[in-house]
């Protein structure tokens, strides 16, 4: 990857958290205290003022600095796990990363950290439930010879169910375990900003491929 | 509300709450109830002043309420925990193993904690205290 599409990634994430800042809220406001969308839209407003700044770096240099904006912006849970998240995988590579295991590498990385910061794993109705199987598609597609457009679309499928699994799930970790069985039937919202992201970040490395 | 200026031989408290006015009334009663001789501070709200807790604001009680002989942060949800935590974790590299973030109600936990400070006793010692009042 070209230090090129640090811009376009931040863009695209900082766009798709904009446009569905309303939606986030609605589906915390169902199990949670209704500030996820409000609260991600703060973070990611913070990372677009910075957008300057952060276009000509490396990725992993911007992934760090958006990750500490977020910790220091977002004013809730979301803060610090998305935070974890991309500081993460910011530290897990130098530079840009070139080939497809590196970037992989990358999410493991940010995984293991949201892991750890949430005291958490998939299964429990939060963002995990959508990027460990990104995870563990990346890491199957990173293991094989693969078309650009077969790898977004393996990622995307990978969120979406992730994503729909998540409705259906009763929530023991966050504010939602407090509602018990009454979480079932419900999108998790930290799930379905991160598909948003996966997708957003898809959307970007397709474009590459056309250009 | 700044007594930590680090010469001070008790634990310190820090009060973290989503609600300005929840984290200041627990350290109102605090006050009421062990005097002003533990340093404490409080963070409430996010950056913006409403709902929700601020990374940056913990850090600095944290600084307010230091004492060498270590700070015991109470919580009320979930995110004033995670936040507290990576607040812990950005501190410099000495002040980190001296800084707990204790599993116990907000208000009870903060009334025991500092009493157990103001008697002389350990970090460690205020957090079990504290966490005496977890299910």
């Amino acid at each position: 990857m070209a230090p090129e599409i640090t811009g376009p990634i931040v863009q695209a994430a900082v766009a798709t958290i904009r446009d569905h800042a309303e939606e986030l809220t609605a589906l915390d406001q169902a199990i949670g205290d209704g500030d996820h969308g409000l609260n991600m839209k703060r973070g990611f407003d913070a990372v677009a003022e910075g957008l300057g700044g952060l276009a000509g770096l490396p990725l992993s240099e911007a992934l760090q600095k958006v990750g500490m904006t977020l910790v220091m912006k977002v004013g809730g849970a979301s803060g610090p796990l998305y935070g974890s998240l991309f500081m993460a995988m910011g530290k897990a590579v130098a530079g840009d990363p070139a080939r497809l295991d590196q970037v992989a590498a990358m999410l493991a990385e940010g995984v293991a950290a949201v892991k750890k910061r949430g005291k958490s794993d998939a299964g429990e109705k939060t963002m995990l439930d959508v990027l460990v199987p990104v995870n563990e598609a990346l890491h199957e597609a990173a293991g094989r010879p693969v078309a650009l457009a077969t790898l977004v679309s393996d990622l995307r499928k990978a969120a979406d169910t992730g994503l729909e699994r998540t409705r259906n799930m009763q929530a023991t970790k966050g504010r939602a375990s407090f509602l018990r069985e009454r979480s079932v039937g419900h999108l998790d919202p930290g799930a379905r900003s991160s598909q948003l992201l996966v997708h957003a970040v898809c959307g970007v490395v397709e474009g590459l491929g056309k250009s | 509300m700044n007594r930590g200026n680090g010469v001070t031989d008790k634990v310190g408290i820090v009060v973290v709450s989503h609600s300005r006015e929840v984290a200041k009334g627990t350290i109102d009663m605090v006050r009421q109830m062990v005097g002003d001789e533990i340093p404490m501070a409080y963070s409430g709200g996010n950056a913006e002043g409403g709902l929700g807790t601020d990374v940056a604001s913990i850090i600095e009680a944290i600084k307010q309420a230091w004492s060498p002989r270590g700070v015991a942060i109470l919580v009320d949800l979930g995110g004033a925990e995670t936040n507290s935590e990576m607040a812990v974790e950005m501190l410099p590299a000495d002040w980190r193993d001296k800084v707990v973030v204790c599993n116990a109600p907000i208000v009870e936990g903060a009334v025991m904690a500092a009493t157990e400070s103001a008697g002389g006793g350990t970090l460690q010692a205020v957090r079990a205290t504290a966490e005496e009042l977890s299910p």
